[in-house]
């Protein structure tokens, strides 16, 4: 296999054993983010003189016979709503074209700590908003397994350059399901650890109260090494939360015999593609197969999920993007002839369609007379889906679920009609409303194009989403498929 | 105000904290430095930051809360108000809504009929807004404005009371005994001309001895106590003058025009925001234990009323002049270290209220930043005590005093103001103004006391003053008898 198809702990072991060096390492990288690029279009800003420096001061590291952290000398790549110090922050909106910020997210802080060489910052629904990456200021990003679709969002581009090999990793940010289901789209794993989990200081909020950032991997290990380099709490950060973070490669021991997972039946309603369900159905057999005890479960408010999550999230994104009102930063639009008249014709360039939906719903959901019967029941709401879980959760360890109700679908198919946009979400929303961990993997194909096994725990149950997921994979080869890209070297 | 009507007045003061550094982000919160220097991304509101809570301003919070009588909730939590501003970077200011930190508290104040209880409805923590410097008469209409950030993220402490007041006197007296209570309390400076203390108005009349509330106007802009009094006295006429003219009163927010003495609207309860108002999901809930407001409680100060008392326990002072000197700690401080020094106390009481306040006035000094300490005022009184200077003369030592910030003794020697008390060096200028004034000596020799009182007078004026003038008298009788 090629160096750049190559998973994270992999590549780790060839730096140790010094058969390529982080110069060489990232320098495959460039040229295969060259060779690809134009098809996939993943990244927004690429950082090569960054990259090559950092690299070249892992290689000194090694050179002095230092031991190597496990993500040192690693070629990653970042959503572009984390912020990056004097690097284009942008959020695929073109009211931060230019914003450079002035500070470090922590999540990228902890990883250049880790010794990350950053290739650069990938491609998203503005804001986050979106389940398709369609919603880009800059243009879409497509899906490596079929130029003609989607690789999901909003961490498409992140998901993408982890499929098309222009990444070793990369991180996302999910508020609806937006690591999981472009990681499920693109054929790569995906994790949304526990809210406060990972410190949220410097991603860019789109919904303060269901955001939590993670890693898009190619495999499991990996996805276990970058959670354990960003968790863990931040004073930054008052909603990280105070626990210990455990060595999560511990519980890599293939092993899930006796362990009960439940299978909630709402996650399968008719009219859901019948192969991802043949695939997901398949899954759960050979988890049991594993010694897994596995039983159908009931999670009767999931139906509700969505539309309190269409009120709770845009309400808080609507106060969240108050802030960009060309006055101290960001796009101004000129030729305005008052305070009022500027806010108005800022916010109107700068924003896409879809932000500028979301804004609306959520300035109607927290109005004066609507508080109550939109934003307050959705809050309502939340907490009987919360309750939910925990009630299945006294019973079982994980819940097995499919990551999303389709494979990836076409660009374009879906633009027009925000409503089929959102169910693409369906299965990944319920999670962030009740704030739990949860990781996508490939569990098998639907008209050539991956699909993903969704994987649910309890809160702060990380190693054994991990440990399940593992397991499975393990006993699997999804994740050692590749797309083909059709570019030349390509194996 | 007509005989006919009453006044209903509830005040909403925000104070800005005493602490070193910000709400939510480290940056200094000292007054007056170059603008945008004490900023950084979280105060700034950047994308991506997320505010943390300084505990000296719960600390600061739970001191007022408990000073003011309030219940201390043990949760609370943060909101979002969301209306935008240029000079608030996020578009909305974090406060705190149905939640607040105290609740049902009250403030004593003295009126004219005695003491008066004012209840506090609320108390709660906010973070305060950047500072807009206009080109132009407003930001709108304007050629541009600018803003400085540095005030951005400040604490402030929103004090809400009841309608309780009745007049623009009793407001007046319930802002500064709340400006008592958090000076001695170290919560505010309550400052009005830097702005660390901000005064609204809502007001209402009614037929004087009714119960129901009639439509309330807000009064906006007040920069000083007499101020406040000003707008609400205006207030109140135009709304009589209304009800009186068979008009109405419209629920609106006014502004007060200090320079033409009237009130002007500003905007009516149709223009009024829709804050739209959650909770802020950057902040966890704040949980205040017991233990917590118990340890504040047993540190709090003496506060003015103990003071008060105490005053005229010990020292005798009536409860006018207890009351005039507790009415700032700065002040009653330096009169507890004038009298640990010299225990006349009413003679300190006497100079603190008179001269020294007068002084203090007219340098625009607060009683800590006087250029005479303590011990040199009683350096001062005693000097008259011992006769060295008059006590007339006195008042000019202690003006020269707070102009040149020298010592009593110094100025006394350098002016030569000493009091002359030697009956030799008096003797040759009360003969010579006896020989002047042949006409008064006779009629003080005719039985007319008026006549002495002249010619001690002449004396003092031959001598610049510094005679002591009990010695002129009894020496003038020896001389003429």
């Amino acid at each position: 296999m090629e160096l750049y198809n190559l998973p994270v702990h992999e590549l780790h072991r060839l730096l140790v054993e010094r058969q390529v060096s982080a110069g060489e390492l990232t320098a495959t990288f460039l040229e295969r983010i060259a060779a690809v690029e134009p098809a996939v279009k993943a990244y927004l800003t690429l950082t090569r003189e960054q990259a090559l420096a950092g690299a070249g001061a892992v290689d000194d590291t090694t050179g002095r016979g230092e031991i190597l952290a496990p993500l040192a000398g690693i070629p990653a790549a970042l959503k572009d709503n984390l912020c990056t110090r004097g690097t284009r922050t942008t959020c695929a909106s073109r009211i931060l074209e230019h914003y450079l910020p002035p500070y470090t997210a922590t999540v990228v802080e902890r990883l250049e700590q880790a010794g990350m060489v950053s290739l650069g910052k990938t491609n998203m629904d503005e804001f986050a908003m979106g389940s398709s990456t369609e919603n880009s200021g800059f243009g879409p990003t497509r899906n490596p397994w079929d130029p003609e679709r989607v690789p999901g969002g909003s961490s498409g581009g992140s998901a993408a350059a982890v499929a098309a090999g222009e990444a070793a990793y990369a991180l996302g940010s999910d508020t609806g399901g937006s690591i999981r289901q472009p990681a499920a789209f693109c054929g790569v794993v995906g994790l949304k650890p526990t809210y406060g989990l990972v410190s949220r200081y410097g991603l860019v909020a789109f919904a303060s109260s269901l955001d939590q950032i993670g890693p898009l991997t190619r495999e499991v290990r990996d996805c276990a090494l970058v959670l354990q380099a960003i968790a863990g709490h931040d004073l930054r950060d008052s909603t990280s939360a105070h626990v210990a973070v455990p060595d999560y490669t511990a519980a890599l021991t293939g092993e899930i015999k006796g362990m009960r997972l439940g299978v909630p039946r709402e996650y399968f309603p008719a009219g859901m593609d019948p192969e991802v369900k043949t695939a997901v159905r398949r899954a759960v057999d050979k988890l049991e197969e594993l010694g897994a005890i596995l039983e159908e479960v009931s999670l009767p408010h999931t139906e509700y999920a969505l539309p309190a999550y269409y009120l709770v999230a845009p309400a808080e994104a609507s106060s969240n993007l108050a802030r960009y009102d060309g006055v101290a930063y960001g796009h101004r639009a000129g030729g305005a002839d008052n305070i009022i008249d500027m806010y108005c014709r800022t916010r109107q360039e700068g924003f896409g369609p879809e932000v500028k939906r979301r804004i609306m719903l959520g300035t109607y959901a927290l109005s004066a007379g609507y508080h109550d019967a939109y934003y307050l029941k959705a809050l309502k709401v939340r907490t009987l889906i919360r309750r939910d879980f925990e009630q299945v959760f006294a019973a079982y360890d994980a819940l097995v679920t499919p990551t999303t109700p389709t494979v990836a679908f076409k660009l374009g198919e879906k633009v027009g009609d925000p409503l089929a946009m959102y169910l693409s979400d369906l299965f990944t929303i319920p999670v962030n409303m009740a704030g739990l961990p949860a990781l996508s993997l490939p569990c098998g194909f639907s008209q050539g194009l991956p699909v993903g096994l969704q994987v649910i725990g309890r809160p702060f149950a990380e190693a054994t989403v991990l440990q399940i997921a593992y397991a499975f994979e393990q006993a699997t080869d999804y994740h050692l498929a590749r797309p083909d890209l059709g570019v030349r070297g390509e194996k | 105000m007509s005989g006919d009507y009453e006044a209903v007045i509830g005040l909403e003061v925000h104070v800005e904290l005493k602490t070193k550094s910000k709400v939510f982000c480290p940056c200094s919160t000292e007054f007056g430095a170059p603008p945008n220097t004490h900023v950084c991304p979280v105060c700034l509101g950047l994308p991506g930051v997320l505010p943390v809570l300084n505990k000296q301003v719960v600390e600061l919070a739970l001191r007022a809360a408990l000073a003011l009588n309030c219940r201390v909730a043990a949760f609370c939590k943060f909101d979002r108000k969301n209306y935008y501003y240029p000079d608030l970077p996020k578009n909305y200011q974090i406060s705190q809504y149905d939640l607040p930190l105290a609740l049902d508290g009250y403030l004593e104040i003295d009126t004219e009929y005695g003491s008066k209880r004012v209840g506090i409805i609320r108390i709660h923590m906010e973070e305060d807004a950047g500072k807009l410097i206009h080109e132009g008469e407003a930001l709108n209409p304007g050629k541009y404005s600018l803003v400085d950030y540095n005030r951005t993220g400040v604490p402030l402490l929103e004090i809400v009371s009841q309608p309780d007041m009745t007049s623009p006197e009793e407001a007046r007296a319930y802002l500064e005994k709340l400006k008592a209570v958090l000076q001695y309390t170290d919560v505010s400076d309550c400052r009005m001309e830097e702005g660390s203390l901000r005064c609204d108005a809502n007001v209402s009349v009614r037929p004087a001895g009714s119960t129901e509330l009639w439509t309330k106007t807000e009064v906006k802009n007040m920069n000083s106590f007499r101020s406040v009094q000003r707008a609400l006295a205006y207030e109140i006429e135009r709304q009589i003058g209304l009800y009186e003219g068979g008009e109405q009163v419209v629920q609106e927010t006014m502004a007060w025009d200090e320079a033409h003495g009237v009130t002007v609207p500003m905007r009516s309860k149709e223009e009024a925001h829709d804050y739209r108002y959650f909770p802020e999901p950057d902040l966890v809930p704040l949980r205040i234990e017991a233990e917590w407001i118990g340890r504040v409680k047993e540190h709090l100060p003496e506060l003015p009323d103990a003071r008060k008392h105490r005053l005229m326990q010990d020292y005798g002072l009536s409860a006018y002049d207890a009351g005039v000197i507790t009415a700032s700690r700065d002040l009653a401080d330096y009169f507890d270290a004038c009298v640990a020094a010299y225990p006349q106390a009413k003679t300190v009481a006497n100079w603190l209220m008179g001269d020294f306040s007068r002084l203090l006035n007219s340098y625009n000094l607060e009683p800590r930043q006087a250029p005479v300490s303590p011990a040199e005022l009683v350096e001062l009184m005693v000097m008259i005590d011992r006769g060295k200077i008059s006590g007339k003369m006195g008042k000019t030592v202690l003006e020269e005093m707070f102009a040149t910030g020298k010592k009593a003794k110094d100025v006394v020697a350098e002016k030569g103001l000493a009091q002359i008390s030697d009956a030799e060096s008096l003797r040759p200028i009360i003969q010579e103004v006896i020989a002047a004034n042949p006409g008064p000596v006779e009629d003080f020799r005719q039985g007319k006391e008026k006549a002495l009182g002249f010619l001690v007078g002449q004396v003092m004026r031959a001598t610049r003053g510094q005679a002591n003038p009990a010695l002129v008298n009894e020496l003038l009788k020896e001389s003429m008898n």
